[in-house]
């Protein structure tokens, strides 16, 4: 079994002190630590943002690409090699604007990925503008009237759109977020977890302000009720709910027809075709000489 | 028979692409050289396409556009194109018009009349062309039976009756009229565009996934792979936009396998971000380009070459990368293997640029031989490293190049400017200058791959035209023409574009550009690294494709005027 120590690098952290996304982090490492994932087996992928520096500062593989662009890319890693751990680490910018339309059609394809959102509701790294998560009224730097425009409930269209695993986490509860992100990297099927993660230099709130709101789901939810899980996070109350969402089973995976059809291995396994195979393709092309 | 151009106009869902394909199929297979080039309108309805078939007996792959039969499907069909028939031409059309030498064929009343079905109008016209062009009926029913032959005997049956009815009644009204005959000849020659023969080199080449969003002309490379995934084991995804089919690509690529995007103008301007993250994450990735008139949606179905200098410098940033311009089917094919494996080798983004001219054209050609064409691949042995850095500063700038989950080593890569093992950096004097020397580096080194441009009759010629990609047999045709005129014509022609070779331009000759856009942007191109002097630009802008007629005019013309 790996010791988290296994996951530690030396890279320095360009995160603010005191920052909740190294709650993230940690229980990151717990995860994994727990799931017996080698560094070499697991792979995270990454935009551009505050959350997207994670896969720096930990040990495993790592593609830290374009701002918004973290899903496609995990898609192509998932295609090429189902047997790596293939995880996104975002943000509410990353994945919600500049990704939003990639985060969509992954709900349709349903890769066997995870997907995790650290969402602290506010752009922070170009300092203090208003993410598409930000709630309606509040000032960012560039909206210095308050925010007019209404925030993405994205958990609210991952239920709707058929995600078979819907999670919100805290960053300030690094043990609960731990079991949710054991669970969502389970999960066959794409997995989704909003982190709620404060901003400690841009937000609006302190931390403590949360924590007071945090509630978590308790053994009288069901979790594989749909229309439930709907409704709790379509919910307009004064909480802020934390736990698994919804879990269902997925009735697809991304790229499931061509594994069956043509091949179980990683494509990395496939020769390309012999010389004489391909003159035998190339023929089908020739006319006349009768 | 020297030179036949025969061409078929009519609505779109008329059936003139049908109508077409088969009869440059029984042509082929008569043992002809075939080239077709098709021009149509963005619908799928209505509006007048054309699918032009040049017959010879060695291949003459350029177009024409005077045609020596017109097959009109519709009365729009002879107000647009009955101006090309040549005098001593034959029209071949539903009804009688007047004063024009004509074969009338009722095509519809005929296919109710026999088969019951107006949907077999088609075939009887295919079946009067072929009696037209002096081709034997039962040529004809072997291909139809070839392609229908899926859908059972009843289906086949019909055609060869249609076909049949057609047939008769043109050799009845041909009398005069029909002075062609394309009886059975030994040549044998493999027909094929170029957006099949870039598929089948990716293939060939181990690539093994493609992700693209549908955009003309391009979208005939994803539809081939898909339509052939069991056969050939590549992955094909439908993106939901150009941006995700880069990123789609370049993931699986560092994920280990070869893997490529296709796209037109527009999607490419969405994918110009990747190219560049590809150029700084060093990742091989090939990204076909087949280019339409723009700007914005421009002509969608048309042809241009307007996406030189675009395509040269798509990527904000400094990186290497190359941009290969086919010239044909088997060039493409040949280029697509070496774009698979120069991308491999020096871990870059290849651009292949071809056109609708090129994506659409049936080219014939008559050896196609591999040789010694084949994949090289370039991925490190994990076995032989110890400490694995992904972007180890070496020598040639070239570092090993491993991925997840071939070994225990860890592979991290960065759009951010980062170090040897590919995390941020902002050690400015230190490993920023490194890293964009190592880039450097391999952008210099990548300069001696590249091949000379094509010289010929350089030594004879004053005049020499100098062309990039698809113009290349409209050049040649123009120098026939010329030639026949008493004048002395070269070429020289780049199928290289980016980086340029070190090539040295012989001195004291008139430089015509010719170029399928508006602008002259080879020209431009080459003025700035070889401080090259034209004499003038032959262009085209107006959608359609160069040829030989085209650029001996312009020639004519502006050097009349100078």
């Amino acid at each position: 079994m790996p010791k988290m120590e296994a996951y530690e690098n030396e890279v320095e952290i360009q995160w603010c002190p005191g920052c909740p996304n190294f709650g993230i982090l940690q229980a990151f490492k717990m995860a994994l630590t727990q799931l017996h994932k080698a560094s070499h087996e697991v792979c995270f992928v990454s935009g551009i943002g505050q959350a997207a520096k994670l896969p720096h500062y930990l040990k495993c593989n790592f593609f830290n690409g374009l701002h918004g662009r973290a899903i496609p890319v995990a898609l192509g890693i998932h295609v090429v090699n189902p047997e790596i751990t293939t995880i996104v680490v975002t943000g509410d910018g990353d994945c919600y604007g500049e990704g939003g339309n990639h985060f969509l059609h992954a709900l349709r394809r349903n890769p066997d990925i995870t997907v995790v959102v650290h969402n602290n509701e506010i752009y922070a790294l170009t300092k203090g503008q208003a993410s598409p998560t930000t709630p309606t009224g509040e000032k960012g730097t560039l909206q210095t009237g308050g925010v007019e425009i209404t925030p993405l409930n994205m958990p609210a269209i991952a239920i709707l759109h058929g995600c078979t695993f819907v999670a919100r986490g805290f960053a300030g509860d690094v043990e609960h977020l731990k079991k949710i992100l054991v669970r969502a990297v389970k999960h066959r099927g794409l997995s989704y977890v909003d982190v709620v993660q404060p901003c400690i230099t841009w937000g609006t709130h302190p931390l403590s302000w949360y924590k007071e709101k945090i509630i978590k789901l308790g053994g009288d939810y069901n979790p594989s009720d749909r229309r439930a899980a709907l409704e709790k996070v379509l919910e307009r109350g004064n909480t802020i709910p934390i736990g698994v969402l919804f879990e269902g089973l997925s009735d697809h995976i991304f790229a499931g027809a061509f594994r069956e059809k043509i091949s179980k291995d990683p494509l990395t396994e496939i020769k390309p075709p012999e010389k004489a195979k391909m003159n035998r393709i190339i023929s089908g092309f020739a006319f006349g000489g009768e | 028979m020297e030179d036949l151009n025969v061409v078929i106009a009519g609505a779109a869902g008329q059936g003139v692409q049908t109508i077409g394909d088969i009869l440059a199929q029984t042509a082929a297979a008569q043992g002809y050289a075939v080239f077709s080039w098709k021009e149509y309108e963005s619908r799928i309805r209505g509006g007048h396409n054309r699918y032009s078939i040049r017959i010879s007996e060695t291949p003459r792959n350029a177009p024409l556009m005077e045609a020596d039969v017109l097959l009109a499907l519709n009365e729009g069909a002879i107000q647009k194109y009955g101006p090309l028939l040549k005098k001593g031409g034959t029209l071949l059309a539903e009804k009688k018009g007047k004063d024009r030498r004509m074969i009338p064929i009722p095509f519809t009343e005929i296919a109710e009349e026999t088969v019951g079905k107006r949907i077999y109008a088609n075939t009887v016209a295919l079946g009067a062309l072929v009696a037209v062009l002096g081709i034997a009926q039962e040529s004809l029913n072997t291909v139809l039976t070839k392609i229908f032959a899926h859908k059972g005997e009843d289906i086949v049956k019909s055609n060869h009756l249609a076909a049949e009815k057609g047939f008769l009644k043109a050799v009845q009204d041909c009398e005069g009229m029909c002075p062609w005959e394309l009886p059975k000849r030994p040549g044998k020659y493999f027909l094929m565009t170029v957006n099949e023969a870039i598929p089948l080199a990716s293939v060939y080449s181990g690539c093994r996934f493609i992700a693209a969003y549908p955009m003309s002309p391009s979208t005939g490379v994803i539809t081939y792979l898909a339509t052939h995934q069991e056969e050939f084991g590549v992955f094909a995804e439908q993106a939901e936009d150009e941006i995700a089919a880069v990123n789609m690509a370049i993931g699986a690529s560092y994920a280990g396998v070869r893997a490529m995007t296709a796209t037109s103008g527009g999607g490419f301007a969405l994918m110009v971000e990747g190219v560049s993250l590809a150029g700084m994450t060093e990742t091989p990735l090939v990204i076909v380009l087949a280019q339409r008139p723009g700007p914005a949606t421009g002509l969608p179905t048309r042809t241009s070459q307007g996406d030189l200098l675009f395509a040269v410098n798509a990527g904000h940033g400094e990186f290497p990368k190359m941009v290969l311009a086919p010239s044909d089917p088997l060039d493409a094919f040949m280029k697509t293997v070496r774009a698979f494996n120069l991308a491999d080798k020096y871990q870059m983004p290849v651009i292949l640029m071809t056109d609708q001219f090129l994506s659409d054209s049936h080219f014939s050609i008559e050896e196609f031989d591999l040789g010694r064409i084949g994949p090289v691949f370039h991925t490190a042995d994990p076995s032989h490293i110890k400490d694995y850095k992904r972007y180890q500063l070496t020598e040639d700038g070239i570092s090993p190049r491993l991925y997840p989950g071939c070994s225990n080593h860890l592979v991290g890569v960065d759009s951010d400017e980062h170090d040897e093992r590919g995390h941020i950096t902002e050690d400015l004097a230190g490993m920023a200058v490194a890293m964009a020397e190592k880039r450097l580096i391999k952008m210099n080194r990548l300069k001696g791959e590249i091949s000379m441009p094509e010289e010929i009759s350089i030594d004879e010629s004053d005049i020499i035209f100098v062309g990039w990609g698809s113009s290349r047999q409209a050049i040649l045709e123009a120098i026939r023409f010329l030639n026949r005129d008493g004048v002395n014509a070269g070429m020289i022609h780049f199928t290289e574009v980016w980086p340029l070779p070190e090539y040295a331009f012989p001195s004291g000759k008139n430089y015509w550009t010719v170029e399928n856009n508006s602008t002259g942007q080879l020209a431009r191109l080459l003025r700035f690294e070889y401080r090259l002097d034209f004499r003038g630009t032959l262009s085209r802008y107006d959608g359609l494709p160069l040829t030989g007629d085209y650029i001996r005019r312009q020639l004519n013309a502006q050097n009349g005027s100078l």
